[in-house]
């Protein structure tokens, strides 16, 4: 049989395939998506859509700064989105809330912003308050919030819009993206990569992407990566649609573009198991009401889990193939934030530009 | 006032109790569903959807396909074919989506 | 804790229910509206014999009603079940339910999921208009509030649109026009199941009756209609259809539709039983045994919810399943179960034999399946079957992908009146088969539940 030849191989549909492969098709090279089954886990179809830097990296500043690059590029990014595909991804950065009902909680992470305000620099600006002063300036703020922090530089985007946009943009740009394609085993022969599909059918590249989320997991040992990523099962709920706007955005409860008020924030280490369970549903309204009352009276329509890909250490791995070859893995949480950067700097990084950006604190040789 | 599009047999007309539907005096049979109810009493729609603003009256008639929705003593988004109708209730057509208590 | 909860109370809950309170199981019935009956006998325990034009069959379903009253067996009304946990969980199958605006959860050895059918959802442009609507809806207006139809156009085909209309009549309220879209090479090829259907030749003199009291009646009739269209005229509607090469422009005040119905599946679906694709029928439905049971432990389907059979069907399936639930609870031996069931077996038996012809003499017309793009298919959101094609050109594989590039299922009813013409559209536009789209996956809640509600749901914790 004819192997399908690829110059550029990206493994991975979700957001973080499509972004590398946006910015591949614009640094002008070729590039063919496989993308896998409808059943797949997809962390893309099931995640929360924030662009978020507060207290990300707190602890760790090359993801403090990876992240903040990420949040400055997004408002170009999504205009160019936006150009290329016709679709919004409906970016807003109104700034975002922590809120808390446990004071101890709320000093941790005030610290932890401490630390990455010290990382980052004078253009990094955060906020903490106390419950009261919060409900002078949002009345409306349940009676048993303690407090809450503000970073001015967080925001979020419709995440399934913005999926969209970037399979209009890579197709646009001339990047194929075949469907139903899961790639079941994957080496590499003198200087090609070959690929065997569900279906039998062959592939070979010059390059490879593996940008698989939970599905690279079976492909990455065969490149020599070391990486094992794991899933983490968040829970989510999602209201009817409101006419009225919510007056704030938080890291777990933001109302999306189209009017449903989407819930989330939990985590619970179960395997591969994305199902919603009671306990969680019942503890993420409890969550909803107390910080905002007023949406007591506001229906859920549905409930679902997602798994989130996470590392040993929950920041990103860029890797390249130990043998020195031409494969790359791409794998991280935080997927949407980090678009504008996967799109742009980790391309540069690729192609080992001069403007490439320095990747050691992601390394996949770390574990 | 429209039509109704339906008739109530002769026989059926008894224990009449009246309500309120959008501000108006009206009146129902004892045991009408909140959506037979308004079907007996005009044709209007029941509500104007919150994507295209779209007349809908109801659909199924047994809880699944949510276009009977009207606000029912100021709870909005409510099952009109799943309440039973009561003395005095306050029924109001709907326009959009959900609008929260005291914001717009 | 109790042995067993029914969810609904039609014809196949009820009668499981009753079955198995009889034999000493503890039951609980949950049923989302006030009185038992289903949506078939709806409302006949305060009805009972007063509307005479319903017909004789309808008067049935009070006998049954009636069986509910045992000491085992507690009813709990206007109960909205809104998720089912199978066996695997620690104590046991789950179920939550909504009632008088709380939520709780209670466990039970067993589960049984027995929540009919729905009409099967007919787009075509206009159908969402005021004033169309399912002619099954039009049937509950006359059950549960004596509403007649006035100045109404039935059009779609299958039986029930006989049943109506000859009640319709007898009420003194005749249809405008009965419209069918089934063709005489539909009819000719289902002739060859007629021996089968004779099996129950009752029910077949039942529906020849039904059609001569609608000739007698003089209901202008048309058959092989085509390319509904509906727009709105004054407080009305005018429906346009083609009939045999002819267009046809009728007025009414009501478009009462109908393409025959499929199995309630969210439920089922969100409960993670696996579901297939039943061909003739053209619907999903769960996989279950002869007894009804899943292959999730403690969960049980029985009636038309499990594949649409009719209410006969349904009732001798609410015992057979509620027996074989008695056996696994140990309260009798198979082989007396094998003894007692006879009767409701040969009673399943004979109400099966006439499925095959009703199916292929009534199957739902393609232009429903896989209707022209400006047609709504998501209600809620507003999608039409054109961005639904659009979406799979883009390489929306399957339900998922269509659902999260369209949005359409993501609005409160939940996909049920646009999982089934979402999968048929994009399985004519693709070339696939639905079983290899797979069904839409259900999640909980199954129907809406408000935060505050499920903030203070009793978890029994």
């Amino acid at each position: 049989m004819n192997a399908l030849r690829a110059e550029n191989l990206v493994i991975g549909g979700g957001v973080v395939g499509l972004s590398v492969a946006f910015g591949l098709l614009q640094a002008g090279h070729k590039v063919h998506v496989l993308d896998g089954a409808d059943r797949d886990l997809r962390a893309s179809h099931g995640n929360f859509g924030l662009t978020w830097l507060q207290g990300k990296g707190a602890r760790y500043a090359p993801y403090s700064r990876w992240t903040w690059s990420a949040v400055q590029q997004w408002p170009a990014f999504a205009e160019e989105l936006a150009e290329i595909s016709g679709q919004e991804v409906a970016l807003e950065q109104p700034g975002g809330f922590e809120f808390f009902t446990d004071s101890d909680e709320h000093q941790t992470f005030a610290a932890d912003l401490a630390a990455q305000a010290k990382t980052l620099g004078h253009d990094f600006t955060y906020q903490s308050c106390d419950g009261d002063t919060l409900r002078r300036n949002i009345p409306g703020i349940g009676p048993d919030v303690t407090g809450a922090t503000y970073c001015a530089h967080d925001g979020h985007v419709n995440p399934l819009k913005l999926l969209h946009a970037l399979r209009l943009s890579v197709q646009r740009l001339g990047g194929t993206i075949q469907t139903n394609a899961t790639v079941k085993d994957l080496k590499r022969d003198g200087a090609f990569y070959r690929g065997i599909l569900a279906d039998q059918s062959q592939i070979a590249a010059d390059r490879v992407f593996l940008c698989a989320g939970l599905g690279a997991s079976d492909l990455a040992p065969q490149l020599g990566f070391r990486t094992i990523v794991r899933p983490q099962r968040g829970e989510l709920l999602i209201t009817e649609r409101l006419e009225t706007r919510l007056p704030f955005l938080s890291s777990t409860i933001r109302q999306v573009d189209e009017g449903g008020v989407q819930i989330g924030g939990t985590k619970a280490e179960v395997g591969p198991d994305d199902a919603e369970t009671l306990p969680k549903m019942r503890e993420l309204a409890r969550h909803a009401v107390a910080i905002w009352p007023a949406l007591a009276e506001v229906n859920i329509l549905r409930s679902w889990g997602a798994l989130r890909v996470v590392t040993p250490d929950g920041y990103p791995v860029y890797g390249r193939a130990p043998d020195g070859g031409d494969a790359f893995l791409v794998t991280c949480h935080s997927g949407v934030t980090l678009s504008p950067v996967h799109a742009k700097q980790l391309v540069a990084w690729f192609d080992d530009h001069k403007d490439a950006p320095n990747l050691e604190g992601f390394r996949d040789d770390r574990f | 006032m429209t039509v109704s599009r339906f008739t109530r047999r002769n026989e059926a007309i008894q224990d009449i109790i009246s309500f309120s539907l959008d501000g108006q005096p009206a009146s129902a049979c004892a045991g009408d569903t909140v959506a037979a109810a308004l079907l007996a009493h005009d044709s209007a729609a029941f509500r104007h959807t919150g994507i295209h603003s779209s007349p809908r009256t109801p659909f199924c008639m047994m809880g699944i396909c949510f276009d009977c929705l009207v606000t029912i003593d100021g709870v909005q988004n409510q099952q009109a074919c799943m309440i039973t109708v009561t003395v005095g209730m306050d029924i109001r057509r709907q326009a959009g989506f959900r609008k929260l208590e005291g914001r717009s | 804790m109790k042995n067993l909860i029914v969810i609904g109370a039609g014809p196949a809950g009820m009668s499981a229910a009753a079955t198995a309170a009889r034999g000493g199981a503890k039951v609980l019935l949950l049923d989302e509206q006030p009185h038992p009956g289903g949506q078939i006998f709806r409302n006949i325990t305060r009805n009972r014999n007063t509307l005479p034009h319903l017909g004789p069959d309808y008067a049935k379903g009070l006998e049954q009603a009636e069986a509910l009253q045992h000491p085992n067996l507690t009813c709990r009304f206007g109960s909205t079940v809104w998720r089912i946990d199978d066996g695997r969980a620690k104590d046991g199958p789950r179920v939550a339910y909504s009632q008088n605006g709380k939520s709780q959860s209670v466990a039970a050895r067993h589960v049984l999921i027995a929540t009919g059918a729905q009409e099967r959802p007919t787009p075509f442009p206009g159908w969402t208009l005021p004033g169309v609507m399912p002619a099954g809806a039009a049937q509950i207006l006359m059950k549960s509030s004596d509403l007649i139809p006035r100045e109404a156009i039935l059009a779609g085909t299958g039986p029930l649109l006989y049943l109506i209309a000859a009640q319709m009549i007898d009420a003194g309220t005749p249809p405008l026009a009965l419209v069918e879209t089934q063709t005489s090479s539909m009819m000719a090829r289902a002739l060859s199941k007629m021996p089968r259907a004779m099996i129950d030749r009752q029910q077949v003199f039942k529906g020849l009756s039904l059609l001569r009291k609608i000739q007698k009646a003089g209901v202008r009739r048309y058959t092989a209609a085509q390319e509904f269209r509906a727009r709105p005229q004054g407080d009305g509607l005018t429906f346009t259809f083609t009939s045999k090469g002819k267009e046809h422009v009728l007025h009414c005040a009501l478009l009462l539709c109908h393409q025959g119905i499929v199995p309630s599946t969210n439920l089922t679906r969100s409960a993670g039983i696996p579901h297939q694709w039943n061909v003739t029928q053209l619907c999903w439905q769960p996989t279950h045994d002869d007894d009804g049971r899943t292959d999730r432990p403690g969960l049980w389907v029985a009636g038309d919810g499990a594949g649409i059979f009719g209410a006969d069907a349904a009732c001798a399936q609410g015992v057979i399943t509620a027996n074989a639930i008695l056996c696994a609870l140990d309260d009798l031996s198979p082989d007396i179960a094998r003894h007692i069931n006879a009767h409701a077996l040969n009673r399943r038996f004979r109400a099966d034999a006439l499925r095959p012809f009703l199916d292929a003499a009534y199957a739902p017309a393609p232009e429903f399946l896989s209707p022209v793009d400006e047609t709504i298919l998501c209600r809620c959101e507003e999608i039409t079957a054109g961005q639904v094609r659009v979406a799979a050109s883009n390489g929306a594989e399957g339900p998922r992908q269509m659902k999260t590039a369209t949005r359409a299922g993501m609005g409160p009813c939940q996909g049920r009146m646009c999982d089934l013409s979402v999968t048929t559209t994009l399985a004519a536009h693709s070339g696939r088969h639905p079983t290899d789209l797979g069904p839409h996956r259900a999640r909980s809640p199954c129907k809406p539940v408000t935060l505050g509600e499920l903030s203070r749901l009793d978890l029994g914790d």
